[in-house]
């Protein structure tokens, strides 16, 4: 069942379309990626799905009925560009941003003596915020966020100023929230996290959605058809109408060989041609990385 | 708790807590109630104890009537004298006197000459004592003319004595027939103040709003903070958090203020009083009794009334408009192209009422006090002079009215303004923003 949907979607300001009939499709309890170049309308949209901005038309459903006010309190929004006030103290900012988010000062406290804990952070409570490296900012950010034990979760570009064992820590903490059943939209522009914690994506390109579905079944559409073969050779002439030869390049005592299917032929059989005629050492099929999609798609 | 009475809370105790405004608000009320009772005190001090005066009387009328006093002494010195006098001038003499004819044929034969500006009170003792001789003198040369009746004269004389001291006191009419004394210096002086604190205020909190909204855009905590609270409820919690830190000082203010000239007062009536002295409660002729009975006469509960409403509209329609070009804008430089209007018709506002002190009722005045963006600030001039309750009334309504709308409009800007970066806005695209759903 979808958590969150979105049915087309439009937001226009002054001069700009920034969203064009935009609908997307968030199942329960899944990580689905936001992806799409720089000002594609990726913020725009969240900003409408936590109710910042209204769209000009088109509806937002949670949880099957359409959006209202109170909702806010049900999601947690971690911006790109995001912020603490400065002179404030970290124990003292993380509750008043946990009580705005509807939790009461008792639960507030307790929640947040959990997360510290969780996060190791608890010598940081008297100290400033202006104090803290930009890493540590980021960790009271991401506990403000999940503090009120939202359904839904939107982080956008969560991993950024994280060191690598900080990024995963934060990255395992959203794998925990997706086994709890909360439902998380990530937005970023690191495809390999997008590969590893995502289920489904839509790629938002020129204000509108150009690919949306399972991360598997993308990669799987989007294969370029292109083999790989180490083979036992001195060089490779041979010709087939089934496929056309990419590059062949010497490795050694071995020739490397990276051909593409032409025509509608079964993987199997293409195998078979090569393995009738050479002496295969190893091949495989090349399957694309979003990264890859991305750039296609984007820049198609 | 609601997230509106939670963001109040924040504003106001994360600026009431700092250290700046603790000192600034214990400090100032210190500093304005010795700006105007050190000179007073430093007057009635006796700096270096007795003056010397030589006085040089070619005539011999003048010279016996003047009579030293605790501070100045006069001695008569010969003319002979007068070289070895200006020799001593500056060390033990501290001034010369020199009458060179009859006063009352000659009025410019006195010079008194001093090595540093003469005191005030040394001036007025002679011209006090002189006046009085040459006055007589020309009644005397008056009454030895024969073609003048001698008791005309003694008529005259007695007219001239009596009217000596006439000092002029304001009434008013009370609305319900009744004569109150007041007086318009008191009138200018309450006036005064009132306006100087909501220009001040209206500026300094204005600012204050502005870099609050700028700080929160800057650093870019507004991104985290709407996604839990609507901007204008984040605006609205703003500017009364920090109008309550405003109130917090002012009441502050003036309860200080009232008790340091309280206790001051007491602290300089004392010891005059104990020792008879009557010189530092009749200083520059104020006469500290008449005056605190104008003050007393004063209707300190309307003025306070009309101070609160003024200040409170002022305030948030300056707030609104403050908050607004902030949140347009990404950093303090790209502000000022939208404050210098502000700010201008603020400092006109304040000129206005500083001219309106001199005639209350005149046009600028009057308009000046109707108009909402002027009208906190010149109505203050006008209410301790007493105007008619319609245009006090017409004025608050129109006041509120405007802020009404100005803060609405101001919203609507703030909500698009504050999520907005990059290009520095026209006016023109501002007034698309309110459109924007």
């Amino acid at each position: 069942m979808d958590y969150l949907q979105t049915t087309n979607v439009i937001k226009q300001y002054a001069q700009h379309l920034a969203l064009n009939n935009v609908s997307i499709q968030v199942p329960k309890g899944t990580v689905f990626g936001l992806l799409g170049p720089n000002g594609a309308g990726k913020t725009t949209l969240i900003r409408i799905i936590t109710r910042i901005t209204a769209p000009d038309s088109g509806e937002v459903f949670i949880d099957g009925r359409p959006s209202k006010n109170e909702d806010v309190y049900n999601i947690g929004y971690l911006p790109e560009e995001r912020g603490l006030y400065k002179k404030m103290k970290v124990g003292e900012q993380a509750m008043y941003l946990a009580q705005l988010r509807g939790l009461s000062k008792k639960d507030a406290h307790q929640q947040l003596m959990m997360w510290f804990q969780r996060f190791d952070i608890m010598s940081w409570y008297n100290r400033k915020v202006e104090e803290l490296s930009k890493g540590m900012q980021q960790k009271v950010q991401f506990i403000s966020t999940v503090i009120h034990n939202p359904d839904l979760l939107i982080f956008d570009e969560p991993f950024s100023g994280f060191d690598p064992v900080n990024a995963e820590i934060v990255k395992n903490e959203m794998l925990r929230l997706k086994d709890e059943g909360k439902t998380i939209i990530l937005s970023t522009h690191n495809m390999e996290s997008v590969e590893a914690l995502c289920d489904n994506i839509a790629l938002i390109n020129k204000s509108q959605v150009v690919l949306q579905g399972k991360v598997f079944d993308i990669r799987k559409e989007h294969r370029p058809d292109i083999f790989r073969f180490r083979l036992r050779a001195d060089d490779f002439t041979f010709e087939h109408p089934a496929f056309s030869v990419l590059s062949k390049e010497p490795y050694h005592e071995y020739m490397d060989v990276r051909i593409k299917k032409q025509t509608e032929i079964e993987n199997n059989e293409l195998a078979k041609l090569i393995f009738d005629h050479f002496d295969v050492v190893s091949y495989d099929e090349e399957l694309p990385t979003m990264n890859d999609i991305f750039i296609r798609t984007v820049t198609k | 708790m609601s997230t509106l009475q939670l963001i109040i809370q924040r504003e106001y105790l994360t600026r009431v807590r700092k250290k700046s405004f603790i000192i600034m608000t214990l400090l100032m009320p210190l500093l304005m109630v010795s700006l105007s009772f050190v000179p007073l005190w430093l007057s009635t001090l006796n700096d270096g104890g007795e003056k010397n005066i030589a006085v040089i009387d070619n005539t011999g009328i003048y010279a016996p009537l003047l009579q030293s006093t605790e501070t100045y002494k006069f001695q008569i010195v010969g003319k002979s004298e007068e070289t070895e006098s200006q020799s001593r001038l500056g060390k033990d003499l501290y001034a010369i006197l020199q009458i060179t004819d009859d006063l009352s044929e000659n009025p410019d034969a006195i010079s008194l000459l001093s090595e540093k500006q003469s005191p005030q009170d040394l001036r007025a003792i002679i011209e006090k004592t002189l006046n009085e001789k040459v006055m007589q003198q020309k009644l005397d040369a008056l009454s030895h003319s024969n073609n003048v009746n001698a008791e005309a004269i003694a008529q005259v004389r007695s007219i001239v004595e009596s009217s000596s001291n006439v000092s002029i006191k304001t009434m008013k009419w009370g609305e319900d027939g009744t004569v109150s004394e007041s007086s318009t210096e008191i009138a200018t002086i309450i006036g005064m103040v009132f306006t100087f604190l909501i220009y001040m205020f209206i500026l300094m909190y204005g600012n204050m709003v502005m870099q609050a909204v700028l700080e929160e855009k800057k650093s870019r905590i507004v991104e985290v903070m709407v996604s839990s609270v609507k901007p204008v409820k984040l605006l609205i919690g703003k500017i009364i958090g920090i109008g309550l830190v405003g109130i917090t000082q002012l009441a502050i203010w003036g309860i200080l203020i009232g008790v340091l000239f309280a206790g001051l007062s007491a602290f300089i009536a004392a010891p005059s009083q104990a020792t008879g002295m009557s010189a530092p409660a009749e200083m520059g002729n104020f006469n500290i009794e008449a005056a605190l009975s104008s003050v007393m006469s004063v209707n300190w509960f309307e003025i306070l009334v009309y101070f609160l409403l003024f200040f409170v509209g002022g305030y948030i329609l300056y707030a609104s408009i403050f908050a607004m070009f902030a949140s347009a804008v990404d950093s303090e430089e790209d502000t000022s192209q939208f404050m210098m209007p502000v700010t201008i018709l603020i400092m006109f506002a304040f000129f206005a009422g500083f001219y309106s002190v001199s005639n209350p009722d005149g046009p600028l005045a009057f308009w000046a006090s109707l108009i909402p963006f002027s009208s906190p600030i010149v109505m203050m001039v006008r209410i301790p002079f007493g105007i008619p309750l319609w245009e006090k009334l017409l004025s608050v309504v129109l006041l509120y009215g405007t802020f009404m709308l100005i803060s609405v409009f101001a919203a609507k800007i703030y909500r698009v303004g504050i999520l907005m970066y990059g290009k520095k806005p026209s006016i023109k695209e501002m007034i698309k923003w309110v459109r924007y759903k």
